[in-house]
């Protein structure tokens, strides 16, 4: 099974969403995503001040196989974009927990968060698709 | 379930990431793409082709029946232990299957077909064999290994049967060692050097292992797809079908016109898009501006749409997006893709784009 710290949220599309505490979320993908996405060659990160609803589709994550969107796990603000992925988008398949996070969001609504999976919960999700 | 090559085992074993692919189970990367990509450009990498099918043509009939059968022409090939690459056209000029045919001797020919269209190309090669002296004849008791890069055939050297070994270490582009059990070809679908060898299904697990231990690395689907879209090689399915024919993929070079008296399937169509001149070009495109090139996209030239991307991706070697296209003739040299709604800026190149590990076209 793929790495999947316990302390993240996750979403039934394979985002993961970290609390920063400060009243902003951090969303990147799973190791699990990035796994089958194979070798990431480009990222479209969204703008910051951009406003995303929940579900929208707010960044895009290609590799060599296809293009993928991601997002928004719950409705927020973009306050601000990874900017190292333009150049190295491998970033997300080396550390995608870490160095590899896609943007950072202001909710609208922050106990929304607390509705996301768990860990757990993503695992089955994961389980379940791979049925 | 799919079908499975003699080195299915092998392939789970290595970790590879398998999918379906034109009926079997096939590796796409054993674990980076790019990184087998950047193997067969620089040093040598290789691949499980057995899902090809070679089909051995023989009879006394086989040369007359493969120059009606094929739009290149096997007279082309003398002396035998030649290859000749051609498209098996339908009477409408479509593309029934893009193939390489080998002479083998007097009467003997080989040709190896796409693995998704193997039943239907030999059922369509029964279907035209009336008049014809001449047997067609799958080779399922076969395998299929493509050793490819700048050291691709020092690396095989030492594992090819010693009978065979100096012929094929001097053989030139586009020709085959025939031995009793290994045929052994210098042909690809890289850009770069290697050769293809076809042998016994049950001496492939052998040959793999001997090249792995010396250093040449698997690859997989993923990595034969972006080698061969930088190389500007067609795909079946995708560049071309049995509604598009070879004057509008690129393939115009395959058709031998001449002699003007050889009747081969799909010469009456062909003749008159060409003599109407309305096909449409298929050229090669690099990104100019940010984003992935992906298959169907829309081609667009002032707002208008001209064409549409049959083969695009990431471009591994160039670090950029490329694609091949069918577009409407003439379309000058700047042209924009719909990506996803926003129009990115694209620059007509001729390919390849890369060939021999140098990248042919500016940047």
């Amino acid at each position: 099974m793929s790495n999947l710290p316990a302390d993240l949220k996750y979403t039934k599309t394979h985002e993961w969403v970290k609390d920063n505490g400060d009243g902003t979320l951090t969303i990147g993908i799973t190791d699990h995503a990035q796994e089958a996405l194979g070798d990431i060659v480009f990222v479209e990160t969204p703008e910051t001040g951009r406003t995303l609803e929940a579900d929208e589709a707010s960044a895009v994550v290609e590799s060599v196989k296809a293009a993928s969107d991601i997002y928004a796990p719950i409705a927020g603000e973009v306050v601000e974009s990874n900017a190292n992925l333009s150049d190295t988008p491998e970033t997300i398949n080396t550390s995608p927990y870490e160095d590899g996070w896609i943007y950072r969001l202001a909710p609208v609504d922050m106990s929304a968060y607390q509705g996301l999976l768990d860990a757990a919960a993503y695992e089955q999700t994961v389980a379940d698709e791979e049925d | 379930m799919g079908l499975r090559t003699p080195l299915f085992s092998e392939h789970a074993h290595l970790g590879a990431r398998l999918v379906p692919f034109g009926g079997w189970d096939m590796p796409l990367h054993y674990g980076s793409q790019l990184e087998e990509h950047h193997a067969v450009r620089r040093a040598a990498g290789m691949f499980d082709v057995s899902h090809m099918q070679s089909v051995d043509i023989q009879g006394p009939g086989a040369h007359a029946y493969l120059r009606y059968l094929l739009a290149n022409d096997v007279a082309k090939l003398q002396p035998p232990g030649k290859a000749l690459y051609s498209c098996m056209l339908n009477a409408r000029g479509g593309v029934v299957d893009d193939l390489i045919v080998y002479a083998r001797g007097p009467g003997s020919y080989r040709a190896v077909i796409n693995a998704a269209t193997a039943d239907k190309d030999i059922a369509w090669m029964e279907d035209h064999r009336a008049g014809f002296e001449v047997t067609v004849e799958r080779r399922a008791d076969l395998a299929m290994l493509a050793v490819q890069g700048p050291d691709a055939r020092q690396k095989a050297e030492p594992f090819i049967p010693a009978d065979l070994r100096e012929s094929a270490m001097l053989l030139r582009p586009f020709c085959t060692a025939d031995g009793e059990r290994w045929f052994v070809s210098r042909t690809g679908y890289t850009g770069e050097d290697g050769f293809e060898i076809t042998l016994p299904a049950e001496e492939i697990l052998g040959l793999w292992q001997a090249l792995h231990d010396a250093g040449v690395r698997p690859c997989g689907l993923g990595a034969r797809d972006t080698l061969r879209l930088e190389a500007g090689l067609n795909l079946y399915g995708q560049d071309m079908d049995e509604d598009i024919g070879p004057l509008e993929s690129g393939l115009g070079w395959t058709v031998a016109w001449e002699p003007v008296e050889r009747d081969f399937i799909g010469r009456g169509a062909l003749t008159e898009l060409r003599d109407t001149g309305r096909q449409r070009a298929f050229v090669g495109l690099l990104l100019t501006g940010r984003g992935v090139i992906r298959n169907h996209l829309k081609v667009l030239h002032a707002s208008r749409e001209i064409g549409e991307i049959t083969s695009g991706g990431f471009s591994p070697t160039l670090e950029r997006s490329i694609a091949l296209a069918r577009v409407e003739p003439d379309i000058g040299k700047d042209c924009e893709i719909e990506i996803r709604g926003k129009r990115v800026p694209a620059q007509v190149v001729k390919p390849p784009f890369v060939r021999q590990g140098k990248v042919r076209i500016a940047l």
